[in-house]
């Protein structure tokens, strides 16, 4: 059987499933394939966080308030099939300082459209009662929201109408003598299309060298600690304010700040370590440790409460903390959309909206400039 | 305390390490999960039972006399240090040696920390358990529980019961039953023991087993229990408990014959099929796996340094093949510890004994196995994931809509594996509704620990 359509996504986690999504809805034929299954990457070790609350104003609170958007579009015809949940978020100061700088960051965001409101005192634990004493305040932002990120990959795919072939490796980006893309090369037989959607996320470079360019996406590790199933004990995402400086943060160095959230099948989640040591997926006690920590000090209630696992992934990193989304000037017929770091889930939405404008020829919703696949100095060569 | 090598487990494995390693002047911590020492295998009633005969429910019964003096022994003189009530949550590799972590029992809230120069896993095998329409129902039991039942309480509260599923265990558990009062309905086996006397080679090799195997036939014979070979329970009858089951014949490609159904009243179904090996702590620590079983060399050494491994976690094969494999996994960790280079003659015979029973549990794997077509009767309303109540038609629906190919997409599209057990009971399962090989699943910590615990975790002088 000879595959053609229209646009190859590469990658079948949460970008490429949302990528499948609204380039299908745009009335392109899309075949997408994935060396391993639905949801086996990052997407499958992931939190499920769409958040606005730990985004600097700038493109990439554009793209998640975009996002957002779209996401409460989703909700609505997906249901609970995908456990979407308008939950919150709260981020917490333990000190006036944390609460100052928390008070900044929101006046910023504030502007470029995000609601984000003091929570001081006694309002703090009426929101989250289970909260530690004596912390200084909180900002609430109630765009905050969450899915399962592997149930909604899966549904989102099937939904596209996209044919999905798992299990099925791209060895090559087959191109014109022209340098036009023109296909890809699998382990199990070709597939002709004129665009591919490069969402392979933490192996985006990879995918990018085979098409004989050049994208310096990088692993950055996180743990996730999940607990026992709880009747409702936490109702936000919440987290401390150091959080979103880790976010920012360009250290390889491991960093944690706690970030605590029930979920809708009962067990407590708790991130977010960050660290660069490549894709080592060995358990480490101390970094663990540090999340458990974290958490017990937001929580002192949680310190009697069982971890059942623990899970490793890799965020998909680039070195200016922006993905890559778009049309690769250098490479015609390539599109990126990879590289979103911790955020893929919450933006995979906004990302699919304008792959599709893209490849449709429409003007995008948000300028790509500051997502281009081109940004970054080339490596040298090794003479 | 520091000890030179941590045991971990407490069964036959984990005492003959002990016993040899100590024997050659190393200081052992023996840390178990059970309140003595002894076991799955040389499980024995509680003192407070006063039981006369405990032995009665056991073969070995010298062996374990034997293991049980030289703990005492050297428990007494010093050198072995035995921790009860223990229960590992991980081990953790540190710059010099490990740290294993446990929780004291019952309760299993408060930590322990035990520091160690080198490790040696004997944490044994747990039951496998396939799921068939009606097994949730109260008075469904696994077979190896029954057996922990009789060895342990010596009492079982039915009064008819049915031993089903495959695999050598559920002989004695018949056997068990039979001896204790029960009235054993019928012994349901999907494979035909009968197949193994075949396997002529294996058993000549192994005549004590042969001898074993037809103790208990005997035993069977005299309480009238009734053998059906190459049959399975196709489901288990009750409204607040069980009340029968039917068992159909099996074909000659392992599906159900349609018609041969029968419903045997009985308020006990003892069901097992067969053993797996408990490896997370190994894993966690970096260890390679072969399938499902902790990869040894010819000194029971992983490929981690100064991790050893023996009995059931690297193969199940039972009491001797775990007390052989321990006993030369101590002998080689004791000269290791003392900077020599082990002899192997020091542990010829254990080494011959391990050669041949390896083989005699590789021929009675090749006869015991689940009928080949045993999802066809898991129906889309059987719970295969009880800690989530995960059904068979929502793990088909994974499979069928969502793309799933693989036991870990399933689980994390139906949460099946992600309860309290961690998918140890319905991991096999959910393996076979998705149409793939069963692996172990990454378990980093063997078992749920307070997040208390957890924050203050290897804390304690950091060496």
């Amino acid at each position: 059987m000879r595959l053609t359509g229209d646009v190859v996504v590469v990658g079948a986690g949460m970008v490429g499933a949302a990528c499948a999504l609204y380039v299908a809805r745009s009335g392109l034929d899309v075949i997408v394939v994935d060396r391993g299954p639905v949801a086996g990457g990052t997407t499958g070790a992931g939190e499920g966080n769409l958040l606005v609350s730990d985004k600097e104003p700038g493109p990439e609170l554009d793209l998640a308030l975009l996002s957002v958007r779209l996401w409460a579009e989703l909700a609505e015809e997906f249901g609970e099939s995908v456990e979407y949940e308008a939950k919150g978020g709260l981020v917490v100061a333990s000190n006036p300082d944390g609460l100052t700088g928390l008070q900044r960051l929101a006046d910023g965001q504030r502007t470029a459209g995000v609601v984000a409101r003091p929570v001081t005192g006694d309002a703090l634990y009426d929101l989250e009662p289970h909260l530690a004493p004596g912390l200084a305040g909180a900002m609430h932002y109630p765009q905050d929201s969450q899915v399962m990120p592997a149930l909604a990959a899966a549904h989102l795919l099937r939904a596209s109408g996209a044919r999905l072939l798992t299990g099925r490796t791209v060895t090559a980006v087959a191109r014109t003598p022209e340098g036009a893309v023109r296909g890809v090369r699998t382990d199990r037989g070709d597939i002709h299309a004129p665009s591919v959607v490069n969402a392979t996320g933490t192996w985006g470079g990879e995918l990018a060298t085979l098409a004989g360019t050049h994208l310096p996406v990088l692993p950055r590790r996180g743990f996730v600690l999940v607990t026992e199933p709880l009747p409702r004990l936490i109702r936000h995402k919440v987290y401390a304010a150091d959080y979103v400086a880790d976010v920012a943060s360009d250290s390889a160095a491991l960093q944690t700040s706690p970030v605590v959230e029930g979920t809708s099948a009962g067990p407590v989640l708790i991130g977010a370590s960050r660290e660069r040591v490549g894709f080592d997926r060995s358990f480490s006690l101390p970094v663990v440790r540090e999340l458990a920590a974290g958490a017990t000090r937001l929580f002192p209630a949680l310190a009697d409460v069982r971890a059942l696992r623990s899970y490793v992934g890799f965020r998909p990193y680039l070195p200016d903390h922006l993905p890559a989304i778009g049309p690769d000037p250098r490479v015609p017929g390539l599109l990126h959309a990879c590289g979103h770091e911790g955020a893929g889930i919450g933006l995979a939405t906004g990302t699919g909206h304008l792959i599709a404008q893209a490849l449709t020829g429409k003007t995008p919703e948000l300028s790509l400039t500051p997502f281009s696949p081109d940004r970054f100095p080339e490596p040298e060569e090794v003479a | 305390m520091r000890a030179d090598l941590a045991v971990i487990g407490a069964g036959p494995a984990g005492l003959a390490a002990t016993l040899a390693a100590a024997a050659q002047g190393v200081r052992v911590t023996l840390i178990d999960s059970a309140a003595e020492a002894g076991g799955q295998f040389y499980r024995r009633p509680a003192a407070a039972l006063r039981a006369r005969r405990p032995q009665a429910l056991h073969h070995q019964w010298r062996t374990w006399e034997r293991l049980r003096d030289g703990l005492g022994t050297h428990v007494e003189s010093g050198p072995v240090r035995h921790l009860t009530d223990h229960h590992v949550w991980l081990v953790e590799r540190r710059s010099t040696g490990f740290t294993v972590h446990a929780l004291l029992g019952p309760e299993q809230r408060d930590p322990a920390e035990v520091r160690a120069d080198a490790v040696l896993l004997a944490t044994g095998g747990y039951e496998k358990v396939l799921p068939f329409p009606g097994w949730t129902l109260p008075g469904v039991i696994a077979a190896g529980g029954a057996q922990a039942m009789l060895k342990g309480g010596l009492a079982v509260s039915g009064r008819t019961a049915v031993v089903a599923g495959t695999g050598p265990l559920l002989l004695p558990v018949a056997a068990g039953l039979a001896a204790a009062g029960v009235e054993v309905a019928a012994l349901v086996d999907s494979a035909d023991p009968l197949a193994f006397v075949r396997r002529s080679r294996a058993l000549v090799a192994e005549p004590g087993k042969v001898v074993e195997g037809a103790g208990y036939a005997g035993r069977l014979l005299r309480h009238r229990v009734r053998t059906l070979a190459r049959h399975t329970v196709v489901e288990a009858h009750g409204t607040e408990r069980l009340e029968a089951v039917t068992v159909a014949a099996l074909d000659r490609d392992g599906r159900v014959r349609p018609g041969s159904g029968r419903r045997i009243p009985c308020d006990t179904l003892a069901v097992g099929h067969g053993m797996l090996p408990h490896t997370d702590l190994a894993e966690t620590l970096g260890c390679r796996l072969d399938g499902l079983t902790v990869h040894v060399d010819d000194e029971q050494r992983t490929d981690v340094p100064g991790v050893w491994a023996a009995g059931e976690t690297t193969g199940i094969g039972g009491s001797a093949l775990s007390l052989a494999e321990g006993h030369i996994a101590g002998r080689s960790a004791a000269a290791r510890l003392h900077g020599t280079e082990p002899d192997p003659r020091a542990w010829a015979a254990a080494a011959k004994a391990r050669t041949r029973l390896r083989a005699f549990f590789a021929a009675l794997d090749t006869v015991y196995a689940p009928p080949a077509h045993w999802t066809e009767l898991v129906t889309d309303d059987t719970v295969v994931c009880r800690c989530e109540e995960v059904t068979g038609g929502t793990i088909r629906a994974a499979v069928a809509e969502l793309g799933a190919r693989d036991a870990r997409t399933v689980k994390l599209l139906t949460r099946a594996g992600m309860g309290w057990c961690q998918g140890r009971v319905c991991g096999p399962a959910v393996a076979g509704l998705a149409g793939c090989a069963f692996t172990p699943s990454r378990r980093p910590f063997a078992r749920p620990v307070p997040l208390g615990v957890l924050a203050r975790a290897g804390e304690a002088d950091g060496d």
